[in-house]
């Protein structure tokens, strides 16, 4: 008779799930189109940005062509992306830098 | 002209078209609506069966500069992720941005713009509810970014556009453009009011 040998567990690997919650970032570029005022009103109404924020960030669409406009999983990015496209902003998504 | 306002009492959206401002714009709303449901979203597979069953979306840019505006490629240096991004994306905008032309069209149908405007004088009173005044701002912004592709407008070009004689028609076009620039700025407005 022989007790069962005690089952052997690997260390759970962090590194894989960290490497997938990497922060991705939603990018806002520059058109000579969209009104500085919807840019902002957008801003407000899908990620619930105060108006301080939300000019700040058209500001620096406006002056520097682009703004890192919001951050987190690459799949809330696609969303936000999507999302933006549905208001006519013309975004994009990378991996944060 | 006066542009969007909020009704002080019902805070819905209010504004008063001339029947020919009001034409103009089902005008401008139908051409998109035409445009968006007129270039296959999803290529057509040759086999009509294969077709039937086929139930994916579109892989690559569209070809006319006004939609590859409208559906701006989400992955810059990745072309595969792109594709699949706008393989899952760009069939609900499309169906999204037409459905808020044709909100537009019936909107000014039913506030009593007739299919054929022939009446001089005719004032047209449309009356928004908050979330329909958002669908006709997001469609301003399709419109506004068709009329500004296929004019070619680029930062800065003002004076070039006033340069122009009036009976040119790209001015009259652009003219057009700034009209929707302005109805949207107060449509922001009434909507922020």
């Amino acid at each position: 008779m022989s007790a069962p040998s005690p089952v052997e567990l690997d260390e759970p690997v962090a590194d894989d799930v960290m490497a997938t919650s990497q922060p991705w970032v939603t990018i806002v570029w520059d058109d000579p189109v969209n009104l500085m005022s919807y840019v902002t009103y957008v801003f407000q109404q899908y990620f619930g940005y105060d108006k301080a924020k939300a000019e700040k960030l058209m500001l620096q669409v406006h002056r520097e062509g682009k703004s890192a406009v919001s951050s987190g999983s690459r799949e809330e990015m696609e969303r936000d992306v999507q999302a933006m496209h549905e208001y006519g902003l013309w975004a994009t998504l990378e991996k944060q830098g | 002209m006066t542009g969007f306002a909020r009704h002080r009492r019902s805070k819905d959206i209010i504004a008063t078209f001339t029947g020919f401002e009001a034409d103009l714009l089902r005008n401008l709303a139908a051409q998109l609506v035409e445009l968006l449901r007129n270039e296959s979203a999803v290529p057509r597979a040759s086999d009509p069966l294969e077709a039937m069953f086929d139930f994916t979306g579109p892989t690559t840019e569209p070809e006319d500069p006004v939609l590859q505006r409208l559906f701006p490629t989400a992955y810059r240096d990745d072309a595969e992720a792109a594709a699949e991004f706008r393989r899952f994306t760009e069939g609900g905008l499309r169906d999204g941005k037409a459905t808020a032309a044709s909100t537009i069209i019936d909107n000014l149908e039913e506030a009593g713009l007739p299919s054929e405007l022939t009446e001089d004088g005719l004032m047209i009173d449309v009356e928004l509810d908050p979330a329909t005044a958002e669908v006709w701002l997001r469609s301003f912004t399709d419109l506004r970014l068709a009329l500004a592709t296929r004019l070619g407008v680029e930062p800065g070009d003002e004076a070039y556009w006033e340069s122009l004689p009036d009976e040119d028609p790209r001015a009259q076009a652009h003219d057009i453009y700034d009209w929707v620039g302005y109805l949207q700025e107060t449509l922001v407005d009434a909507l922020s009011s």
